[in-house]
C-alpha cells in the first residue's frame, strides 16, 4: 500500500491518522438514506449506531403509497429493509435522540448523543395497542399529515420499527389510564432525558428533508381550503394504510372527485435567493399520483401545471409518456396565479395564463400542491454540532466528490447534500458508507460482534415431539381468536407433546419459556402461531438453535395478519381457520429434518471492467477499503469520456480530477491495470469468478469474487441538422473543445438545438445531462465573450437540483430559452453563406429566423455497442433501450440481481461525472459487503439431488433461472452449485423422476401439509 | 408424474343441475387452499392484514418459496380431498 491509504478520504490533505482509530460509525437520520448507509457498514465488518430523532425508522419512504417509475408500492419494498436494520446485530438503534456534541479527529471522534424520553419502555412494549384504546386524548396524527387524529399514545404506523408505543407528551393529560391498562409495565410517565457518549471513527450525516409549508404561497389557499391538499397528504389519500383505506375521497363532503389539478413547483424553482433550487422529484411523484388516482377512480380526469417536465432519470421519460397516452394527463405549461374556492360546490377555481398570454379558469373538485423539499428543521444546529459546511439554501456543501463535507471524517448522503430522488439517495448513501469504509478499512472488525456457536442435540433417532405455543399478540389475535380453544385443539394433534399460550410470543420472556420447554419436555419440533414468519420466523429460530435445536425444525403459523386482522367480525371462523393452519403446519413438522447451511469462499480480489472516471473511482474505492482490484479497459488509454471534458458546471476541472484518478490508479499497488484488454469468458460464481482476459492475443485467466461493471457509453452522433455536412454544425462535446481552445472569440450567435437524438422514437429516453451541458457551454460562452448572443431551443429545461441557478443566472446574463414542440422542431437551412435557424416562438406567436456562427446540437449518450456482449458474458440484464438493468429500479440501483455483480456509471444511465463517481463509490461498497466476509453463507434451503435417481435429463438445469444447476460431466448426473442456488424450488418441479427435492420444503413434506389442509 | 386414485376415491365432481346450482347460489360454502409465493402473493395477504382488509374466511394459504415451485400434485390433491378451488398467487 503506498501513501494513498492515507489521504483515501479527500486525497487532498495528506495527515497523519491517530493511532487508535474506532472500527464504529455514527449515521444521524434513518430514512432510506441513513438506513442504506447502515446495513452496507454493518455488513462489511463495522459496528454502526443508528440515530433518529423520530420515535421511529424508515423516514419519509413509509408514508408514500407507490413509487415511480414502477408503481410499486412503498412500503412493500422498504420493510425488507426496515427488518433488515432492526434485526442486525451490528446495528444499534437510538430513535428520539440527536447528536450534541463531536470532538476529536478522523478515525477516533466523541460523539454526544441525547435521547428524549418515549416514556414507554421498547423492551418492554409488545405493540399489543391496549392503552391506545383507553386513551382518552385525540392528538393530529402526524404520519398522515393531520388529515385524521391518533391518540396521545400511539405508535407512528403499523410496521414501524421499534415496534412500540409512545407518548405525544405535550398532548398528553396524564390520566394514567394507560398505564393502568399495559399489562407489561412498559409505561413511564417519568422517565428522563439521557446523554450517551460514543466512540466512533466516522459519521454519516443523513438527516433527510422536510416539505415546503405550502401555507406560505397563500394564492393557493393551503389550509383555507379543505380540497386544497400537499402531495405529501394525497399520498396519503391514496394509500391503503391511510386515512380512508385508499379509497379517493375529497376532505369537504367526502365524494369522489372527478377532475384533480396538480400545481407544481410549489416551494421550488423561486428566482429569488432562497429556495431558487428544483426540488428534482416533484414531476415523477405527481405524475405517479396522477396514475394512481385515476386506478383508484376509473374516469377521473387529471391535469398537471407546470413549467417543465424534469422527467431525467432512468425510465422517466417513458413513464412520462405513459402518463400522457395511456392515462390522458393534460401537463398544462404554465404556473397558475390564483385558486380561489366556490361556495355552493366547495369546488377550486384555478386562474392562469397560457403562452400566448391568454387569461384562462378552470374549475376542479381537488387540488393538489407539489411541495418542494428543503432542509429538515434542525439541520442548521446538527450542521454547526457536526461542524460542516451549508450552501446557500441550507444543504449541506459537499467538497470535492459527492459525499464528502468540510470536515474530515464526516460525510453526507441523501437529500440533506441537495435534493434527490430515491435511487439516487441510495447509491449515494452506499457511496459515503464507501468513504467512511476507506477511511477506517484498517480497524474493520475490531468493534463487531459474532454470534456464538451452540452445540446441536441430534434428534435424528427420536421419534417427533412437537411443541405449539399460540400467541395472543396482546388483543390482535386474542380478541378474535379463542386463543385457549386453538392450544387446547392443538394438544390433540398426532404427536403434539406440548401446547400453550402466550400473551405476547416473541416477548424475552416468552422466548426463555419456549426455551426452557424444548429441555423440559424433549421437544424436538416446534410450531409457533402469531404474526407473519416474514419478520418473526428468525426471532423464534433463533430461540430454538439457542436451546440446542437446529432452527429448521421450525414451522411457523400466521393467524394474525391472515386470520384474526382479516376476519374480526367473524370469531368462530377466524378460529377454525386458526385451527386449520396449526394442524396442516403440525402435521408437516412431524416431517422436518434439519438442515445445515453451507458456505463458500471468498477470493478477495475484485474485477473492475471499464476505465473511465466511473471504473477508476470504483478500483481507487476498492483498493482503499483494502482489497485488490483488476483494472480492465479496452481501449489503450484509462479516462473514457472524462477525456472529453474541458471544465464543469460547478468550477471543478474535469482535467485535475482526470489526472489525479489516473495516478491514483496507477500508483496504487493493489491496482492492476489492464489497458487494451477485453473480457472474453467468464465462470464460476460469486466469491470465485474465473474470467479470461484478452491483452492484444495474449490470453490470461484471473481469479477474482465479485465484478464491477463500468463500461460506459457513447455520444450520438446525429444524422439530422445538417451535421458532418456543415463545419458550423458541432455536438455541445465539439463545442466545449472549441470554448476551452478559445475559438469563440468574434463569435456573434451561438444556437444549441437540445433533445437531439433524445426523447425520440429511436431513443424514447432523456439523456439527462445535456440541459445542464448546455446552459454550461452558454454561460462559457457568456463569460468570456459578453457580446455574444445565445439562443437554446428546448423541449423542456431539465437541469435539476441546486443546479436550477445556472439556470437562473444563464437567464440573467441574457442567454435567451426558446421552447419548440417535436412536431414543430426548428428548422435549419445550412448553405454556403451560413447557417440559417428558423423557429417558432410560442410567447411571441412569431417564426424567428436566428442566422448561427455555430449550431450546437445536444445529441445526448447512447448505450455502449459492447453491452449486447457484456450482457451476455456477464448473464447480465439490459433495459430496452440497451442500458444494463440493476436488481430494483428504486432500492438497489447498483447492485445486480445476482449476487457478487454491480454496476455503476453511464453502462447504468445518462449521468453527470460527479453521479457517476458516487455511484462507483456505491458499487465499490456492496462489493466489499462481499468481499469482506470471512465466507460467503448460502441459502439453506437450497435444492438436492438424489444422485441414485437422478436420470440425467438436465430438465432442472433449463428451469433453473439462477444458473445453479448443471449435469456433471463425469457421473451424468445433476448437481446443485449450492452459492447460486435461491431456494427457489423450480428444478423440483421440473424434475421427472423425483430426484430433486428442496431442503424445508420436500415434497413428502408438503404433502402432509397438503393432506392435513382439508377443511 | 401421475396422481393414482385409491380404489375408494373419486374426483367429486358434481352434475350441475338447476337444483343443485340453486342451492349453490344460496348457501354455497367454497372450501379454498392458496398456494402463494413467500416473495409476493404471500407478502401481499401480510400487507391485508396490516391494512385490516376484511375478506370471507374460507381459504388457506400454503407459503411456498416461488410459485414455480408449486408442484401439481399439491394442487390435485386437495381437489381430490375435495378442495372447491385451489388459487396459485406468483
Amino acid at each position: 500500500m503506498s501513501s494513498n491509504k492515507k489521504n483515501a478520504n479527500k486525497g487532498a490533505v495528506v495527515r497523519e491518522m491517530p493511532a487508535k482509530k474506532k472500527g464504529a460509525v455514527l449515521v444521524i437520520g434513518s430514512g432510506i438514506s441513513g438506513m442504506q448507509s447502515s446495513l452496507d457498514l454493518a455488513e462489511a465488518g463495522f459496528k454502526v449506531y443508528l440515530i433518529e430523532r423520530k420515535p421511529s425508522i424508515a423516514g419519509t419512504m413509509p408514508m408514500l403509497d407507490k413509487t415511480f417509475p414502477t408503481n410499486d408500492c412503498s412500503m412493500c419494498i422498504l420493510s425488507p429493509k426496515v427488518v433488515d436494520v432492526g434485526g442486525h446485530m451490528n446495528i444499534e438503534v437510538m430513535t428520539m435522540s440527536e447528536l450534541i456534541g463531536l470532538e476529536g479527529e478522523p478515525g477516533n471522534f466523541q460523539a454526544s448523543i441525547k435521547t428524549h424520553p418515549r416514556y414507554v419502555d421498547v423492551d418492554l412494549c409488545v405493540s399489543c395497542g391496549r392503552c391506545e384504546t383507553v386513551c382518552p386524548q385525540t392528538v393530529t396524527n402526524k404520519f398522515n399529515q393531520g388529515l385524521d387524529e391518533c391518540k396521545a399514545i400511539y405508535k407512528p404506523y403499523a410496521q414501524a420499527f421499534p415496534n412500540a408505543y409512545v407518548i405525544d407528551k405535550e398532548n398528553c393529560i396524564e390520566c394514567g389510564q394507560c398505564e393502568e391498562k399495559c399489562g407489561r409495565n412498559a409505561i413511564d410517565h417519568n422517565m428522563q432525558e439521557e446523554v450517551k457518549s460514543l466512540a466512533v471513527g466516522a459519521v454519516i450525516l443523513s438527516p433527510g428533508f422536510d416539505i415546503f409549508d405550502a401555507g406560505l404561497r397563500g394564492e393557493f389557499g393551503f389550509g383555507v381550503y379543505d380540497n386544497v391538499v400537499t402531495s405529501l397528504q394525497f399520498e396519503r389519500l391514496l394509500s391503503a394504510s391511510g386515512p380512508n383505506q385508499g379509497h379517493l375521497i375529497r376532505p369537504s363532503d367526502e365524494k369522489e372527485p372527478k377532475k384533480i389539478a396538480f400545481i407544481q413547483c410549489v416551494g421550488s424553482r423561486e428566482p429569488g435567493k432562497e429556495r431558487n433550487y428544483c426540488s428534482g422529484v416533484c414531476c415523477m411523484y405527481a405524475t405517479k399520483e396522477a396514475m394512481v388516482a385515476q386506478e383508484h377512480a376509473p374516469g377521473l380526469q387529471t391535469s398537471i401545471f407546470c413549467m417543465d417536465v424534469r422527467a431525467y432519470g432512468k425510465g422517466f421519460e417513458q413513464y412520462y409518456k405513459r402518463g400522457q397516452d395511456e392515462y390522458g394527463i393534460q401537463y398544462v405549461k404554465c404556473m397558475v396565479s390564483s385558486v380561489k374556492e366556490l361556495q355552493q360546490s366547495n369546488n377550486l377555481l384555478l386562474r392562469y395564463s397560457m403562452p400566448d398570454g391568454s387569461l384562462q379558469e378552470e374549475e376542479f373538485d381537488m387540488v393538489v400542491l407539489s411541495v418542494g423539499i428543503q432542509p429538515s428543521e434542525g439541520t442548521v444546529e446538527l450542521a454547526r454540532v457536526a461542524g460542516v459546511g451549508l450552501d446557500e439554501f441550507g444543504f449541506c456543501k459537499t467538497e470535492g466528490e459527492m459525499c464528502t463535507t468540510s470536515h474530515e471524517g464526516v460525510f453526507v448522503a441523501g437529500t440533506f447534500a441537495g435534493p434527490k430522488d430515491i435511487p439516487e439517495t441510495v447509491a449515494e448513501s452506499s457511496a459515503a458508507a464507501a468513504y467512511v469504509s476507506r477511511l477506517l478499512s484498517d480497524v474493520r472488525g475490531t468493534c463487531t460482534e459474532t454470534k456464538p456457536d451452540i452445540p446441536e442435540r441430534d434428534v435424528s433417532e427420536e421419534p417427533p415431539r412437537v411443541g405449539v405455543f399460540v400467541c395472543n399478540c396482546g388483543i390482535n389475535i386474542g380478541s378474535v381468536i379463542n386463543v385457549p380453544e386453538v392450544a387446547k385443539y392443538a394438544k390433540t394433534l398426532k404427536d403434539v407433546a406440548h401446547a400453550s399460550e402466550f400473551l405476547f410470543a416473541c416477548a424475552q420472556d416468552s422466548l426463555e419459556k419456549i426455551k426452557k420447554r424444548i429441555k423440559s419436555q424433549k421437544l424436538n419440533r416446534v410450531v409457533v402461531a402469531s404474526c407473519t414468519p416474514r419478520t418473526h420466523a428468525p426471532l423464534f429460530q433463533n430461540a430454538i438453535s439457542e436451546a440446542g435445536l437446529n432452527p429448521y425444525l421450525y414451522e411457523h403459523v400466521n393467524i394474525r395478519e391472515h386470520s384474526s386482522w382479516v376476519h374480526k367480525d367473524e370469531c368462530d371462523k377466524a378460529t377454525e381457520k386458526a385451527k386449520d393452519l396449526i394442524r396442516m403446519s403440525v402435521a408437516k413438522s412431524r416431517t422436518l429434518s434439519p438442515i445445515y447451511t453451507t458456505f463458500t469462499d471468498i477470493n478477495r480480489k475484485a474485477l473492475v471492467v471499464g476505465g473511465g472516471a466511473a471504473g477508476m473511482s470504483a478500483s481507487i474505492s476498492l483498493a482503499e477499503q483494502g482489497f485488490d482490484v483488476y483494472l480492465v479497459e479496452k481501449t489503450t488509454e484509462l479516462g473514457g469520456n472524462l477525456k472529453e471534458l474541458h471544465y464543469s458546471i460547478d468550477g471543478q476541472e474535469p482535467g485535475t480530477i482526470l489526472e489525479d484518478m489516473k495516478n491514483k490508479v496507477t500508483d496504487h499497488a493493489g491496482i492492476n491495470v489492464l489497458t487494451g484488454s477485453e473480457v472474453v469468458e467468464v465462470g464460476g460464481y460469486p466469491g470465485s469468478y474465473r474470467t479470461k482476459i484478452n491483452t492484444a492475443g495474449k490470453m490470461q485467466e484471473i481469479v477474482h469474487g465479485c465484478t464491477v461493471l463500468a463500461t460506459g457509453a457513447g455520444e450520438v452522433k446525429p444524422s439530422e441538422y445538417h451535421y458532418g455536412e456543415n463545419p458550423k454544425v458541432v455536438t455541445q462535446t465539439e463545442l466545449e473543445g472549441k470554448i476551452s481552445r478559445g475559438e469563440m472569440t468574434g463569435i456573434k450567435n451561438v444556437v444549441m438545438i437540445q433533445c437531439v437524438g433524445s426523447r425520440s422514437e429511436e431513443r424514447p429516453y432523456c439523456s439527462r445531462i445535456c440541459c445542464t451541458q448546455a446552459v454550461k457551454n452558454a454561460l462559457k460562452i457568456k463569460e468570456t465573450n459578453p457580446a455574444a448572443n445565445v439562443y437554446v431551443l428546448y423541449r423542456d429545461i431539465r437541469v435539476y437540483g441546486t443546479k436550477e441557478k445556472y439556470y437562473t443566472e444563464a437567464r440573467q446574463k441574457g442567454v435567451i430559452f426558446i421552447r419548440y414542440e417535436p412536431e414543430a422542431k426548428p428548422e435549419v437551412i445550412a448553405g454556403e453563406n451560413g447557417v440559417e435557424v428558423k423557429i417558432k416562438d410560442h410567447i411571441l406567436g412569431y417564426t424567428l429566423s436566428i442566422d448561427a456562427d455555430v449550431l450546437a446540437l445536444s445529441t445526448g449518450v447512447m448505450p455502449g455497442a459492447d453491452n449486447e456482449k457484456l450482457s451476455q458474458l456477464f448473464k447480465a440484464s439490459l433495459n430496452d433501450e440497451g442500458f444494463l438493468l440493476e436488481a430494483h429500479m428504486k432500492l438497489r440501483p447498483v447492485d445486480f440481481a445476482a449476487d457478487g455483480l454491480y454496476l455503476c456509471g453511464l453502462a447504468h444511465s445518462p449521468k453527470l461525472v460527479s453521479e457517476s463517481i458516487a455511484q462507483a463509490n456505491a458499487a465499490a461498497m456492496r462489493a466489499v459487503t462481499l468481499l469482506s466476509k470471512d465466507r460467503l453463507q448460502n441459502v439453506a434451503m437450497t435444492a438436492t439431488v438424489d444422485e441414485e435417481t437422478c436420470i440425467g435429463c438436465g430438465l432442472c438445469v433449463k428451469s433453473c433461472s439462477y444458473d445453479a444447476r448443471y449435469i456433471d460431466e463425469d457421473t451424468g448426473v445433476a448437481g446443485v452449485t449450492g452459492v447460486l442456488c435461491q431456494g427457489c424450488g423450480a428444478c423440483v418441479v421440473a424434475c421427472p423422476s423425483g430426484a430433486s427435492q428442496q431442503k424445508g420444503f420436500e415434497k413428502g413434506q408438503m404433502l402432509a401439509l397438503m393432506k392435513a389442509a382439508m377443511f | 408424474m401421475s396422481v393414482a386414485l385409491k380404489d375408494n376415491e373419486r374426483l367429486p365432481v358434481e352434475e350441475f343441475t338447476d337444483e343443485v346450482r340453486q342451492q349453490s347460489q344460496q348457501d354455497f360454502e367454497p372450501r379454498i387452499i392458496g398456494l402463494v409465493c413467500n416473495w409476493c402473493s404471500y407478502a401481499g395477504a401480510d400487507l391485508a392484514g396490516t391494512s385490516r382488509a376484511q375478506y370471507s374466511p374460507n381459504i388457506r394459504l400454503v407459503r411456498v418459496m416461488c410459485s414455480g415451485a408449486v408442484d401439481p400434485l399439491y394442487i390435485l390433491r386437495p381437489i381430490i380431498d375435495g378442495a372447491d378451488g385451489v388459487l396459485v398467487g406468483g
